[in-house]
C-alpha cells in the first residue's frame, strides 16, 4: 500500500474511531451512573412491573414492552408506506412532480415532535377515540381491541410514529434507489418485465440499502420521546390492547428525570437508558444477520482492495 | 394503459403496485397537511415583525417574541453540523472503503445503536461529560448532545450510498493513478454527494426539532446571548416552555415558534439541495 | 472538493467569530458571569418549579428594568430538576414545590436554604356530560376516586355531596401527570393526609405509582385529556383552570367547610400555618385549620445556598428576595397567586440575613 493510502486510512479511521469512541463513552456513562440500581435489583430489574418511586422498587417490564410493540407497530404501518412513497417519487411519478413530492415528504421529517405531540392530543387522540368507539362489539371481545376507548394509548402513539418514521425512511429508500444502475432496469424491462417487475429488481439490487432505510427508521421509533409521552396514555402496564394506555422507555425517561432527586431513582432512570442502549444494540444485531445472509446472495459490491482475478 | 385484451395477471398486478405506491403518497401526505394546517392556523398571527426582534416578555404583557431563540437555534444547529458533518462523512468513507475489517464492523454497529439511543439519553450523556464538569450550561453543551444525534445518520446515509457508486467509477480512478484519498474524493463522494447531502439534511432536521436534550445542555436562556459557555436559548425549548403553559398568547407564539423552525430547516434543505446540483453540474455529471 | 472545503471553513469560523464576540472573556464563576462591556452585567441562572415560571418570570423581567446589570435567567425545569442542579451547583438558586429531604440536603456542598415566595393551589378539574356546575368532594372521596376504589360517577360517595347533581353512570377516568412535578407533590401531600391508605399504597414524592389512570405531560397534557375524555377527572394548578375556564370542584377542608380554589382561600390557609411557621420554612400547608381555608394549598420555595461562591451573585439574589417579599408580591394575585401573608414575610426578611454576601 502507498504511504498516502496509508495515510489516508489512519485520518479517515480516526474520525471513525471517534464515533466508536463516542458510543463507548455513552455505554460507560449509562453503567457508571446506574450501578446503584444495577446493584440493588439485578436482573429482577428487566422482568418485573412495579415502577414505584415512593416505596423504592423499580421494575423496567412495561416499558420495554411499551417500546418494542409501539416501534414494531409503527414499523409495520410506516414501512410500506415510505417504501411506496419512494418507489413513487424515483421511478413512477411525472418529472414535474418530483421536486414538490420531495419538498412534502422532507416537510414531514422537518416538524419539530412537540408539535407532533400537541398536535396529537388535539386532533389525532380524539379522531382515535371516535374509531375506538365505533368498533363494532365482536372485534371488541379480543385482547387485541379491549378496554375503554381512551383515545390515548398503543394505537395512537403507534400512529404517531409511523407518521414520524416515514419521511425518514422514504428519503433514504429513494436515494438508495436512484442509485441502481439503469442497467439493472433496462435489463429487466428488455426480457419482458412490467414496471413492478422491474422495480422489483432495482430494489432487490439496493436491498441492503433499503434494510437499512428501513433499521433507519426503527431506530427512529425506538428513541422517540415527545410526542410519544403525549398521546400512549403513560400507564405503565404490559398490554396486548392497541386501546390499552401504556409507557415507553423514552417517555419514562423523560418524564421524570428532571423531577428525580434522589440517587436510587436516578440510577434507575439511568438504568432504563441503558436497557434502551442494550435492547438498540441487540436488534443491530439481528438486523445485521439478516443483511449478512441477504448479502450472501449474489452481491453487487465488491471490495476493490481485494481485485480477485476475472470477475463474473 | 391495459385494456380487457392484454390484461394479464402480470399486468394488472403492476398496475395496482403502482396505484398502491401512489396510494402510499397520499396517506403521507394526509397527516402533513392536518399538522400543518393545526400549526398554521395556531400560530400565523403571532408572526409579527415583532415575534422576529424582540426577546421574550413575561406573561400577561403582550407582544415579546423570540429573536433570542431564532439565533440561537442557528448557533446550536451550525455547531452540531460542524462536528457531526466530519465525523460523519469521513466515517462513512472509511465504512465505504475498508468495509470488511473488524474495526469497520464494530464502527457500522455502533452507529446503528447510537441512532436508536433515545435524545433524552443523549440529553444525559451530554450533562454528565460537558455540563457537569464546567459546571454550566451551555451552547457548547447543547450543540454536543445535538451534534452526537446526527452522527449516526449521516454516516449510514454516507456508507450505504458510497456503496452503491459503480465499481468502474472506483477502478477507473484508480487504475489513472489516482492516490486513494484523490480516489474517494474527487471521484466517488462526489458521485455519491446528492445523497449524501439528504443525509445531512436529514439529521438536521432531526435535531432541529429536538427538545429533550437541549433540556439539560444549553437550558434556556430569556436574555440575548451568543456566548458558547453560557445557556443559550432554542426555538424547541421556548415552544415547550410556551406551549405547556397556562396562556393563550404564549400559546399562540409557541405555534409561531415551530412555523419558524419548518421553515428554517426547509430553507436548509433546498440550500443544500441548490449547492449539491451545482457541485453535480460543476464535475460535469 | 476544494471549493467545499472553504465553504465549510468560513461558515464554521464565521460562526465562532460571532459566538465568540458575544462570550464575556472574564473567568466564569459558578454560574454567574460579568460582562466585558461598561456596565458590569451580571447573569445569573435559576432552575425549578414550574408551577411559580410566570410569576419569576414577571418578577425577574421587572427586576431587570429596575437594575438593567442583574440579569436572572430561570427555566422551569421542575422542582425536582431545580433541587439536582442547585445540588450539583450547574445553577445558582434552585427552585421547588416540595422542600427538600435531609438525604437531599446533605448531598449537597453547602446549607442550602429555603425561601417561601409566593402560594398557589392545586383544583380537582373534571368533564363529566351533563353537569356543568360546581361539584363538592371531600377529602376521602377524591382519596377513593384517584385510588381507583370509586369507578362510577353515580357511586353514593358522590352523591351524597351533591344531592342537587343528577350524575350519571359513566366509568371514572382518572387523569394524573406523567411526569414528576411539585403540582403532584402539593396533591398527594393532601390526600396522604386525608387517606390513610392514600398514604400507605401511594405516599408522597413528585412522582408517584398511580393504581390508576392515565398519565398527561404537564398541565397542558393533563386539562388537555380531561376536557377530552368525557367522566374524567384531573387536577392541575389554580392558575391553569382559571386561564383556560375549566370547571373545577370544591374541596372540604379541615373545618368542614366546602371550599372553591381561590387567592384568598389560599392566603387564609397560609395565614393558619404562619404561627407555627419552623425556622428553615419546610412546612406544609395542605389540609390546614381555618375558616375558608383552601385544602390544597402550598408554599413554593426559592432554594439558596448560605454560603454562595460568588458573592456578587450572593448579593444580588439577597436584594431581589427582599424585593419580592415586599413590591414583589403586588404582581401576585393578578397572575392567580396568592401573597405571603405578612407575619411570614418577616420572618423571611430576618432570614435572609443569613446569606453571607461578603
Amino acid at each position: 500500500m502507498r504511504s498516502s493510502d496509508f495515510g489516508f486510512r489512519v485520518a479517515v479511521g480516526a474520525f471513525a474511531a471517534a464515533l466508536l469512541l463516542i458510543v463507548v463513552a455513552i455505554a460507560v456513562t449509562l453503567v457508571n451512573d446506574s450501578t446503584l440500581s444495577i446493584q440493588k435489583f439485578g436482573l429482577r430489574f428487566w422482568g418485573t412491573s412495579n415502577w414505584d418511586p415512593v416505596a423504592g422498587e423499580f421494575g423496567a417490564l412495561p416499558f420495554i414492552w411499551g417500546t418494542l410493540y409501539s416501534s414494531v407497530l409503527a414499523l409495520l404501518i410506516a414501512t410500506p408506506v415510505a417504501l411506496g412513497i419512494a418507489v413513487f417519487i424515483s421511478e413512477l411519478c411525472p418529472n414535474a412532480l418530483r421536486a414538490p413530492l420531495i419538498f412534502l415528504t422532507e416537510l414531514l421529517a422537518a416538524i419539530p415532535s412537540i408539535v407532533y405531540g400537541l398536535w396529537g392530543i388535539f386532533v389525532l387522540v380524539p379522531a382515535v377515540r371516535t374509531v375506538e368507539t365505533a368498533m363494532p362489539e365482536s372485534l371488541r371481545a379480543l385482547p387485541l381491541f379491549s378496554g375503554p376507548p381512551l383515545g390515548v394509548g398503543m394505537f395512537a402513539a403507534a400512529l404517531i410514529l409511523a407518521v414520524m418514521v416515514v419521511p425518514f425512511t422514504s428519503a433514504i429508500a429513494r436515494e438508495v434507489l436512484r442509485t441502481v444502475p439503469p442497467s439493472q432496469r433496462e435489463g429487466a424491462f428488455a426480457l419482458g418485465a412490467t414496471r413492478f417487475e422491474a422495480i422489483r429488481a432495482a430494489m432487490f439490487y439496493a436491498r441492503t440499502g433499503i434494510i437499512g432505510a428501513v433499521m433507519l427508521g426503527f431506530g427512529r421509533a425506538l428513541g422517540e420521546t415527545m410526542a410519544v409521552t403525549m398521546v400512549i396514555g403513560n400507564n405503565p402496564q404490559v398490554s396486548l390492547s392497541l386501546f390499552a394506555p401504556q409507557y415507553t422507555m423514552a417517555a419514562v425517561l423523560a418524564n421524570e428525570f428532571t423531577e428525580a432527586a434522589d440517587a436510587l431513582y436516578l440510577a434507575a432512570l439511568i438504568e432504563i437508558g441503558l436497557v434502551l442502549f442494550v435492547i438498540t444494540l441487540f436488534v443491530n444485531m439481528l438486523s445485521r444477520g439478516l443483511i449478512w445472509s441477504m448479502a450472501r446472495q449474489a452481491s453487487p459490491r465488491r471490495s476493490v482492495l481485494v481485485p480477485r482475478g476475472a470477475e463474473a | 394503459m391495459i385494456s380487457a385484451r392484454t390484461a394479464t395477471p402480470r399486468k394488472v398486478l403492476s398496475a395496482l403496485f403502482v396505484a398502491a405506491c401512489a396510494l402510499c403518497v397520499a396517506l403521507a401526505l394526509v397527516p402533513l397537511a392536518f399538522v400543518l394546517f393545526f400549526v398554521v392556523s395556531q400560530g400565523i398571527q403571532s408572526l409579527t415583525v415583532e415575534f422576529f426582534t424582540h426577546n421574550p416578555r413575561p406573561v400577561g404583557e403582550p407582544g415579546g417574541g423570540m429573536a433570542n431563540a431564532i439565533v440561537g437555534t442557528l448557533i446550536l444547529t451550525a455547531l452540531a453540523a460542524a462536528m457531526a458533518v466530519p465525523i460523519g462523512v469521513l466515517s462513512g468513507v472509511y465504512l465505504a472503503e475498508y468495509p470488511g475489517s473488524r474495526f469497520a464492523s464494530a464502527v457500522r454497529f455502533a452507529a446503528d445503536t447510537l441512532n436508536g439511543v433515545p435524545s433524552i439519553v443523549i440529553g444525559v450523556f451530554a450533562y454528565a461529560v460537558v455540563v457537569l464538569p464546567l459546571r454550566h450550561f451551555s451552547t457548547l453543551a447543547g450543540g454536543f448532545a445535538l451534534g452526537v444525534m446526527m452522527i449516526p445518520i449521516i454516516t449510514r446515509t454516507t456508507e450505504e450510498l458510497l456503496l452503491l457508486v459503480p465499481n468502474a467509477l472506483r477502478e477507473g480512478a484508480l487504475a489513472l493513478g489516482a492516490t486513494r484519498a484523490r480516489a474517494v474524493f474527487t471521484v466517488i463522494v462526489p458521485a455519491a454527494l446528492p445523497g449524501i447531502i439528504t443525509g445531512v439534511v436529514l439529521a438536521l432536521a432531526r435535531i432541529a426539532g429536538e427538545t429533550a436534550p437541549l433540556l439539560f445542555t444549553s437550558f434556556n436562556n430569556r436574555f440575548f446571548s451568543t456566548s458558547l459557555v453560557q445557556p443559550i436559548s432554542s426555538i424547541t425549548v421556548q415552544v415547550f416552555t410556551y406551549a405547556i403553559s397556562p396562556y393563550e398568547d404564549w400559546h399562540r407564539q409557541a405555534w409561531a415558534g415551530a412555523l419558524v423552525l419548518v421553515t428554517i430547516v426547509l430553507v436548509c434543505s433546498m440550500a443544500a439541495r441548490v449547492a449539491a446540483a451545482r457541485v453535480a453540474n460543476i464535475r460535469g455529471r | 472538493m476544494n471549493k467545499i472545503v472553504m465553504c465549510y471553513l468560513a461558515v464554521a469560523l464565521t460562526a465562532a467569530i460571532a459566538a465568540g464576540c458575544g462570550g464575556s472573556s472574564e473567568p466564569v464563576t459558578a454560574n454567574s458571569s460579568s460582562g466585558a462591556g461598561t456596565s458590569q452585567a451580571l447573569q445569573i441562572n435559576g432552575a425549578g418549579a414550574t408551577f411559580p415560571y410566570p410569576i419569576y418570570s414577571k418578577w425577574f423581567s421587572e427586576y431587570n428594568t429596575l437594575h438593567p446589570n442583574i440579569r436572572v435567567n430561570y427555566q422551569s425545569i421542575g422542582s425536582g430538576g431545580g433541587i439536582q442542579q442547585v445540588v450539583n451547583q450547574t445553577v445558582f438558586f434552585g427552585a421547588t414545590d416540595g422542600p427538600m429531604t435531609e438525604d437531599q440536603l446533605k448531598a449537597a456542598g453547602g446549607r442550602i436554604l429555603h425561601f417561601p415566595t409566593v402560594l398557589g393551589a392545586v383544583v380537582p378539574v373534571y368533564n363529566i356530560a351533563g353537569v356543568t356546575g360546581e361539584l363538592k368532594f371531600t377529602g376521602p372521596v377524591l382519596a377513593d376516586i384517584f385510588l381507583g376504589k370509586i369507578k362510577k360517577w353515580d357511586d353514593p360517595a358522590i352523591a351524597k355531596l351533591n344531592p342537587g347533581v343528577t350524575l350519571p353512570a359513566t366509568d371514572v377516568t382518572v387523569v394524573h401527570r406523567s411526569d414528576g412535578s411539585g403540582t403532584t407533590y402539593i396533591f398527594v401531600d393532601y390526600l396522604s393526609k386525608v387517606s390513610p391508605q392514600f398514604k400507605s399504597q401511594v405516599g408522597v414524592s413528585t412522582s408517584v405509582k398511580w393504581p390508576t389512570g392515565v398519565g398527561g405531560k404537564g398541565n397542558e397534557g393533563v386539562s388537555g385529556l380531561v376536557t377530552q375524555t368525557p367522566g374524567s377527572i384531573g387536577y392541575v394548578e389554580l392558575i391553569y383552570a382559571l386561564q383556560n375556564t375549566i370547571s373545577f370542584g370544591s374541596v372540604q377542608n379541615a373545618a368542614g367547610e366546602f371550599v372553591k380554589g381561590s387567592v384568598d382561600a389560599v392566603t387564609k390557609a397560609a395565614a393558619a400555618a404562619a404561627p407555627n411557621m419552623p425556622a428553615d420554612f419546610r412546612v406544609s400547608i395542605t389540609n390546614a385549620q381555618g375558616a375558608g381555608a383552601y385544602p390544597i394549598s402550598s408554599f413554593t420555595w426559592l432554594l439558596l445556598y448560605e454560603d454562595p461562591k460568588d458573592k456578587a451573585a450572593g448579593k444580588a439574589m439577597v436584594d431581589f428576595m427582599r424585593w419580592a417579599l415586599t413590591d414583589g408580591q403586588k404582581y401576585a394575585s393578578d397572575l392567580g397567586y396568592a401573597p405571603l401573608p405578612a407575619s411570614v414575610v418577616m420572618l423571611e426578611q430576618a432570614a435572609l440575613d443569613q446569606i453571607k454576601v461578603s
